[in-house]
């Protein structure tokens, strides 16, 4: 097949509104064995491309999962790797006068428990300054660019740099949060944010939506940049309110951006890690599955419960996401 | 293409090749807990004067509990970055296949003069692992000047501890300093509140242990239940929420800026509470921690810090002259003097240049030598593990989300589950 061949075929399916219907049928079987083939060299060509990034992603992401999942099968320690033995089903659930294993720790349903409250809250509350982030920052003001700079700032600082700087600020003795609270007479006495079980999850969650904003207003920012203006210019002929615009047309448009945001967001917070870490280490309270992965892992130089621990983490997210996705389609599909 | 890249790839062989020359020659990890890395750093340049080798100082995080995943991780990996760790009293019997044995690389007798229970401690299957070079048990701190304003005497039961901080507590206050608190310690969930809480179940008669020598799981009893229940009533009331989140430098940051009264703490503490810096110099004393009652004893957890050579070192022999000569006696007695750090050598505590510097060396030497042990040898790899229970139970009941007699049955039950694995 040639170029120019190809470049017929294009034009004259997109030439035809009805599609290949009309265009197939004058040319009739000889054109689609053709195409036929030409489709079986495409998919060929596919797959020769794609089979390096294959290889690259069964080496750097599938030999670890299964490794994983193997080591929670075993007994390994981080000492003893070589020595270790299997032990089947063990690390998960195992009766033995009374049930043992990961499933039967409330430790981990608690951490399981912690880490979607922390997503669910953390991702709603992100997802909904981020737009309204978003619409400031789409509209026309002086220093508009400074500022679109300067809101990057929080995604830009490791995180790490930023929950120290964040530990600080939040420190019950000295921190300055506690100070300007009660400058304003909100609080009689210090809070401690970080030691107060009730406190803590708030601490953390405070700090990552600080973060993590900034991503999703820049995500929907480039939404709303691409928004037609005839939609806009009909609805301020006809006078609607500016909220009902917002809700009717904008909020329609930006969606599939904004799911996307969410999800990534979503993912992160599911596997969060340093942000908890460094506020209020491994406190049962802000424990997440992640933190819960290494402690086994890591403190307890425990490879296979730790390992079972990782597992079960990738699963729930997965699950999470296949669960989203399948939403998230179903949403949009309805949509247009 | 190809000479550029041979070209490149030379540049940049003869780059490493730079680096690698100018590399030390040994690395040591180092505490940074306080002064310790300045005295570290400054030990380590006598050394390095003396021998002609260089030596890389490298600070490890403050917490116990994160410098030992971090060291776990080194050795793990069988990674020579780092020939000489600085290794806490309870990590011997877990990094021992990772450590040197130092008996094979020092001279006869390098052990000779030192305390003897603390060696025993070092020495994993006639393998000595690690060699003493700070030994350290909880004390108590207090401000001299405001219990003769209030005209207390200083507290050896923690019944007496806890009225005298009410007192203080309530007079400072009203006095106008809001901030003030009675007694500030370790109450993070971390190997530091193991410590904490073992000294007040272990001041109690029979109050005790968490596991007994045998291995068989004590925690579970009235005493122990009564000593967490105390501490459980000071939070808010003695001691800010906030000790929650404390480790020793918290604590310390607390009470150097005069905000408290007591303070539990290590002995390093001293040096930097009587600095020029301090708001509180010379209006500070130490005394043994209070006893649990009148049939009680004062009890001071064992802590203190040994240093160990990596199996994986390229220059063990080196490495191991560079531990030989941070745990002489001229290098202990320059750490007691200018940081309060607890020699391991029980001549130094009869030396009077040391003695006019830290005097609490002489008065308080029983509690340095009958510390009281964690758990470490008889629950082996498992360790951790029990720490981290005992740990997290204490901090829940400290929180009060569970009653002390609640959490102890539940951490007994959990001690049961981490015993059916392998210890």
């Amino acid at each position: 097949m040639t170029a120019q061949e190809s470049h017929d075929t294009v034009s004259n399916s997109s030439r035809d509104q009805k599609g290949d219907e009309g265009a197939g049928r004058p040319v009739g079987a000889p054109r689609r064995e053709r195409g036929t083939r030409v489709r079986r060299q495409r998919v060929r060509a596919a797959w020769l491309f794609l089979t390096p990034m294959l290889i690259g992603l069964l080496l750097v992401a599938g030999w670890p999962l299964l490794r994983t999942f193997w080591f929670s099968l075993t007994d390994a320690s981080l000492s003893s790797l070589e020595g270790s033995q299997f032990i089947g089903l063990e690390n998960y659930l195992v009766f033995d006068d009374g049930w043992y294993g990961i499933l039967a720790d409330s430790l981990w349903w608690q951490s399981v428990w912690n880490t979607l409250y922390f997503t669910l809250v953390s991702v709603s509350l992100e997802a909904v300054l981020g737009v309204i982030v978003a619409l400031v920052l789409n509209a026309h003001f002086r220093g508009r660019t400074l500022v679109r700079a300067a809101m990057l700032i929080p995604w830009a600082i490791p995180t790490v740099v930023s929950a120290k700087i964040w530990a600080w600020m939040l420190n019950d003795q000295f921190g300055i949060i506690n100070h300007m609270l009660l400058g304003l007479g909100l609080i009689d006495a210090p809070l401690s944010w970080t030691a107060d079980a009730s406190l803590s999850m708030w601490a953390v969650i405070i700090v990552d939506v600080w973060k993590a904003t900034p991503f999703v207003a820049l995500l929907v920012l480039a939404a709303l940049q691409m928004l037609p203006s005839d939609c806009y210019e009909a609805a301020k002929v006809d006078g609607i309110h500016p909220v009902r615009v917002f809700f009717r047309v904008t909020l329609p448009l930006i969606t599939p951006a904004l799911l996307v945001a969410i999800i990534f967001r979503a993912l992160d917070a599911l596997r969060v890690f340093d942000v908890i870490y460094v506020l209020t280490s491994n406190a049962a309270s802000t424990m997440t599955m992640s933190i819960y992965a290494r402690q086994q892992l890591v403190e307890f130089q425990d490879v296979g419960y730790g390992s079972a621990a990782s597992t079960l983490l990738f699963m729930i997210i997965a699950l999470i996401t296949v669960v989203y996705l399948y939403i998230g389609r179903r949403q949009l599909g309805g949509g247009s | 293409m190809k000479s550029g890249l041979v070209y490149a790839g030379s540049v940049l062989m003869a780059l490493g090749g730079i680096s690698q020359a100018q590399a030390a020659d040994l690395t040591i990890s180092c505490g940074a807990v306080g002064a310790e890395l300045q005295l570290c750093q400054a030990g380590v340049e006598r050394w390095e004067a003396r021998s002609g080798h260089s030596v890389e100082v490298v600070s490890t995080p403050n917490s116990a509990t994160e410098r030992l995943s971090l060291y776990q991780q080194i050795l793990g990996s069988h990674s020579g970055d780092i020939d000489v760790f600085q290794i806490d009293v309870v990590w011997p019997g877990m990094l021992a296949t990772h450590l040197i044995d130092l008996n094979e690389h020092l001279p006869k007798g390098a052990t000779d003069g030192f305390f003897e229970a603390i060696v025993d401690n070092n020495t994993v299957d006639g393998q000595l692992v690690a060699m003493p070079w700070f030994t350290d048990a909880g004390v108590l701190y207090y401000r001299k000047d405001l219990l003769e304003k209030y005209n207390l005497e200083v507290p050896t039961t923690w019944a007496a501890l806890t009225e005298a901080a009410h007192t203080v507590q309530a007079g400072e206050r009203e006095a106008g300093h809001k901030d003030f608190w009675g007694y500030v310690f370790q109450g993070r969930a971390y190997e530091g509140l193991t410590v904490n809480a073992l000294e007040w179940m272990a001041s109690y008669p029979e109050g005790g242990t968490i596991v007994d020598d045998d291995g068989k799981i004590t925690v579970n009893n009235p005493q122990a239940a009564g000593a967490l229940s105390q501490a459980a009533g000071w939070i808010n009331d003695i001691s800010p929420q906030g000790v929650l989140n404390y480790t020793e430098e918290e604590a310390r940051g607390v009470f150097q800026s005069g905000n408290a009264l007591f303070m539990r703490n290590w002995p390093y503490a001293w040096d930097l509470v009587q600095s020029e810096q301090s708001s509180i110099r010379d209006r500070v004393e130490v005394a043994p921690l209070p006893a649990g009652g009148k049939d009680g004893q004062s009890a001071g957890v064992l802590g203190g810090w040994n240093l160990a050579v990596s199996r994986y070192s390229d220059n063990p022999d080196m490495a191991a002259d560079l531990v030989a000569f941070l745990t002489s006696f001229d290098e202990q007695k320059r750490r007691a003097i200018e940081g309060s750090y607890n020699p391991t050598l029980p001549a130094l505590y009869q030396d009077e240049e040391v003695l006019a510097a830290v005097p609490f060396f002489g008065t308080l030497y029983e509690t340095f030598t009958s510390a009281v042990p964690r758990p470490a040898a008889v629950t082996g790899d498992n360790y951790p593990r029990v720490s981290n229970a005992f740990f997290n139970t204490v901090h829940e009941v400290l929180s009060g989300r569970v009653t002390a007699d609640q959490g102890l049955e539940s951490l007994e039950g959990e001690l049961e589950r981490i015993k059916r694995r392998r210890w």
